[in-house]
C-alpha cells in the first residue's frame, strides 16, 4: 500500500524518513497543535510552497531545464479563482470556471514557449521565460479592469470555507470547527495528492526519460526519445501543477495581487527552496519548503535584533536591517550552489549509504 | 567581420524603419521615433556587446550582467552629483567634460566589480550552464541589494545637463539633443569594438576563441587570461551603458538592472549568442521597435520585442549570425 502510493521511491535514509513523517502529522494537525491564526498561516503557506517547488523541480531537478516563468503560471492560477469569484460571486461554481480557465490558459501558455523555445536550444529556455514573464508581470499590473492592478483582488469563497461558518458550536480540542478548519484540510489532501501525483510521474516510464535527459540529452535522443517533446511536456506539466499551487494560494489568501504571487521574490525562493532541499527529489521540496518558510520569519526577526545589535557601526547596521533579508538570501543561495548542490535530501541520502551495513 | 557577406540581417533595420513610415504618416514624427529608437538602440548595444562575447567566448551565460548596469547608473549619480557647477551650466562643453568623467568612473567602477565578479562568482562553475545560471542569478540579487544598502532602495532622479535638455528642430522633426549624443557615444563604441576585433592580434583571438576556443588554447594561448579581459571590459561596456540608460531615463532604480537584463537577453537571442554583430542589429531593431509600438499601438508595446524575437527565430533559430560550433 505504502509502496504504491510512494510510487516505490521512499526516502532511502532513516533520518529523512523520520523528517518526512513529522512533517506529515505537524502538517495534518498544524491546527490542533499549533494554535493561532499566524501559526495556521504559515502551515497553508508550506502546504502551498511544497506543490509549487515540487512542480518547479519536475522542470529543474528532473528535466534540468531552468524556467523563470513559474511565478507566472502560479499568478495564473491565483488569478483565475480570483477573477472568477469577483466577477460570478462566490460559488463553487466560480471556482470549478476559474480553475479550468487558468489551467486551459496555462497549458497553451506552456505550449507556446516550450515549442518556441525549446525547439531552438535550452539555454534560450531560461532567458525567454525571464522575458515573457516579466512581460506577464507588468500585463497583470496595468489591466486593472480585470486584475484590479496593482491593489490586486479582494474576493471571498464559498460560505462552507469562510470563517462564519460553523460546524459545530462547542469548540474541539480547543479549537472552534470552522470554515478556515475546512479550507485548511481542503489544501492539505490537495496537497498531498498532487506531491504524491508528481512523484508518481517522476517515477514512471516517462520521469525516466526526463531523468534521461537531464543526464545525457544526446543519448537520449540517441536511443531514440525526441528530447523537444518531453521538454515540453515536462514543462506543461509543471506548469499545471503550478496552476493548481497558485489556485491554493487564492483560495487560503481570499487575495490575489502581483506582488502575492507574480513577483521575482517567490520566484527566488522557489529556486532557493529547490537548492536548499534538494533538486531532483520531490521530498527534497516538501523538507526544503517547510524549513525555509519557517526560518524566512526567523531570518528576519534575527535580523532585527543584529541590526539593533549593530547600531553603533551605520554601515553593518544597514547591511543587517531587516530590509536586506534579500541580500543574506541571495548569499545563502549562491552558497548552497557551491558547497551544498545535493541539498538536504541529498546529503542525508548520501550519509545513509555511506553507514556500513550490518 | 561576418556581416561582409550576409546582408539579409543588415537590411532589416532599414525595412523596419521604412516598413512602419506608412503607418506613422507624419515624416516629421518618422524622424523623431527613428532617432530616439535608434539612440535606444545603441545604448543597448553598448550592454550587450559584453555580454554576448562572455558568452561566446567562454559558454558562459551571465543573468548577473545587469547588476553592472545598474552599478554604472549609480556612480554617474554620486559623480554628477558631486559636479554640480558643471552640469548645471548651460554651456555644452563644459557639460560634456562633466557627463566624461562620470562615465569614466562608472566604467571604473564596474569593471573592478566585473573582476571580482568572474572571480567569485563564475569561475567555479566553468563548463555547468544550469550552475552558472543559478549562481549569476544570486550574484545578481546579492549586487542589488548592496546597491540599496549603499545608495538606498528608492529611485534617484538622474536629471540631464543643462545644455542637453532640450531638442534641435530638423524641418518639423524634433530631436532630443541628448539622443544624438547617444547615437554618437554608441557610433565610437561600436568602431572601437570593431577596430579592436578586427584590426588587432587580441581581436584576432577573441574572434578564434569565440569560433573555437579548444583550437586556441592547443596554439598556446591562454583563453582563461582572455577571458577575464574581456569580462572585465564587458563589465565596464556595461556601466558606460548604464550611465547612457539612466541619463536616457532621467533616473535610476536598483531594479533597472533586471529590467534592463530582460532587453538585452532578447537583443543577443536576436544576433544569435556569441555575435557582435548580430548584437548591433538586435539591438537596433529591439530599440526602434519599442519607439514604433509605443507610438502606434502602447498597449502591446510590452510583448513587441517579444514578438519581434519569436518572428527572428521562426526565421533562423539561432539568431541572425549564428556563431560556427555551437
Amino acid at each position: 500500500m505504502i509502496k504504491r502510493l510512494l510510487s516505490n521511491d521512499f526516502p532511502r535514509s532513516r533520518t529523512l524518513a523520520v523528517l518526512l513523517v513529522l512533517l506529515l502529522i505537524a502538517l495534518a494537525f498544524a491546527p490542533f497543535i499549533f494554535p493561532g491564526v499566524k501559526a495556521l498561516n504559515v502551515a497553508a503557506k508550506v502546504l502551498i510552497f511544497i506543490v509549487l517547488v515540487a512542480s518547479f523541480d519536475l522542470l529543474l531537478g528532473y528535466t534540468g531545464i531552468v524556467s523563470f516563468a513559474h511565478t507566472m503560471f502560479f499568478g495564473i492560477g491565483a488569478y483565475g479563482i480570483a477573477i472568477a469569484t469577483t466577477r460570478m460571486g462566490p460559488t463553487w461554481q466560480a471556482l470549478g470556471v476559474g480553475l479550468v480557465s487558468s489551467l486551459t490558459i496555462s497549458f497553451v501558455l506552456a505550449l507556446l514557449v516550450g515549442l518556441f523555445s525549446l525547439r531552438v536550444r535550452a539555454i534560450f529556455f531560461a532567458m525567454i521565460t525571464l522575458a515573457v514573464a516579466s512581460a506577464f508581470l507588468t500585463l497583470a499590473s496595468q489591466l486593472s479592469d480585470i486584475t484590479g492592478g496593482e491593489d490586486g483582488l479582494s474576493f471571498k469563497v464559498p460560505e462552507v470555507l469562510s470563517s462564519s461558518f460553523q460546524l459545530s458550536s462547542t469548540p474541539f480540542l480547543g479549537v472552534s470547527l470552522d470554515g478556515r478548519l475546512l479550507c485548511y484540510y481542503l489544501l492539505f489532501f490537495a496537497a498531498l495528492t498532487l506531491l504524491l501525483a508528481m512523484l508518481r510521474i517522476v517515477n514512471s516510464p516517462f520521469g525516466r526519460v526526463l531523468q534521461a535527459i537531464r543526464e545525457n540529452e544526446f543519448r537520449a535522443e540517441a536511443i531514440g526519445y525526441r528530447v523537444v517533446v518531453y521538454r515540453t511536456l515536462s514543462s506543461i506539466l509543471s506548469a499545471l501543477f503550478a496552476c493548481l499551487a497558485g489556485a491554493m494560494l487564492a483560495l487560503w489568501l481570499r487575495y490575489n495581487g502581483p506582488d502575492t504571487s507574480l513577483s521575482f521574490e517567490i520566484m527566488m525562493d522557489v529556486l532557493l527552496i529547490v537548492v536548499i532541499g534538494g533538486m531532483g527529489t520531490m521530498y527534497g521540496s516538501a523538507i526544503g519548503a517547510a524549513l525555509f518558510l519557517v526560518s524566512q520569519s526567523y531570518l528576519q526577526d534575527l535580523l532585527r535584533l543584529g541590526s539593533e545589535a549593530a547600531a553603533p557601526l551605520p554601515w553593518l547596521a544597514a547591511l543587517l536591517s531587516p530590509d536586506r533579508w534579500l541580500l543574506w538570501l541571495g548569499v545563502l543561495f549562491v552558497l548552497s550552489v557551491y558547497y551544498f548542490p545535493t541539498g538536504v535530501v541529498g546529503r542525508l541520502r548520501a550519509a545513509a549509504l555511506d553507514k556500513p551495513r550490518p | 567581420m561576418k556581416f561582409d557577406f550576409d546582408w539579409k540581417p543588415l537590411a532589416l533595420v532599414p525595412v523596419l524603419a521604412l516598413g512602419v513610415l506608412p503607418f506613422i504618416g507624419s515624416p516629421s514624427t518618422w524622424l523623431t521615433l527613428t532617432v530616439a529608437g535608434l539612440a535606444m538602440g545603441m545604448i543597448i548595444f553598448i550592454i550587450a556587446s559584453g555580454l554576448t562575447l562572455v558568452f561566446g567566448l567562454m559558454d558562459v551565460l551571465n543573468f548577473g550582467h545587469g547588476v553592472f548596469i545598474a552599478l554604472g547608473a549609480f556612480v554617474a549619480t554620486t559623480v554628477l552629483g558631486l559636479m554640480g557647477d558643471w552640469t548645471g551650466s548651460p554651456d555644452l562643453w563644459r557639460n560634456l567634460v562633466a557627463i566624461f568623467p562620470a562615465m569614466l568612473v562608472a566604467m571604473a567602477v564596474s569593471g573592478a566589480l566585473g573582476l571580482a565578479f568572474e572571480r567569485f562568482i563564475v569561475r567555479p562553475v566553468y563548463g555547468q550552464h544550469l550552475k552558472q545560471i543559478l549562481i549569476t542569478m544570486g550574484g545578481m540579487i546579492i549586487g542589488e541589494e548592496l546597491i540599496k544598502v549603499i545608495w538606498g532602495p528608492a529611485q534617484i532622479a538622474l536629471p540631464l545637463p543643462e545644455g542637453l535638455r532640450g531638442a534641435v528642430l530638423m524641418g518639423d522633426a524634433a530631436i532630443e539633443k541628448y539622443r544624438l549624443l547617444a547615437v554618437v557615444v554608441g557610433l565610437i563604441v561600436f568602431a572601437l569594438l570593431a577596430w579592436v576585433l578586427s584590426r588587432t592580434k587580441i581581436g584576432l583571438l577573441i574572434r578564434a576563441g569565440v569560433q573555437d576556443r579548444e583550437m586556441v588554447e592547443s596554439l598556446g594561448y591562454r583563453i582563461k587570461r582572455l577571458f577575464v579581459g574581456v569580462f572585465v571590459v564587458g563589465s565596464a561596456l556595461a556601466g558606460l551603458g548604464g550611465v547612457m540608460w539612466g541619463l536616457y531615463q532621467q533616473n535610476v532604480t536598483p531594479q533597472m538592472g533586471a529590467q534592463v537584463n530582460v532587453l538585452i537577453f532578447i537583443v543577443i537571442i536576436i544576433g544569435g549568442l556569441g555575435s557582435t554583430g548580430g548584437a548591433l542589429i538586435g539591438a537596433l531593431l529591439v530599440g526602434l521597435m519599442a519607439n514604433y509600438t509605443g507610438f502606434l499601438v502602447p498597449k502591446v508595446a510590452l510583448f513587441s520585442n517579444i514578438a519581434l524575437m519569436v518572428l527572428i527565430l521562426l526565421w533562423r533559430p539561432q539568431g541572425v549570425y549564428p556563431v560556427a560550433n555551437r
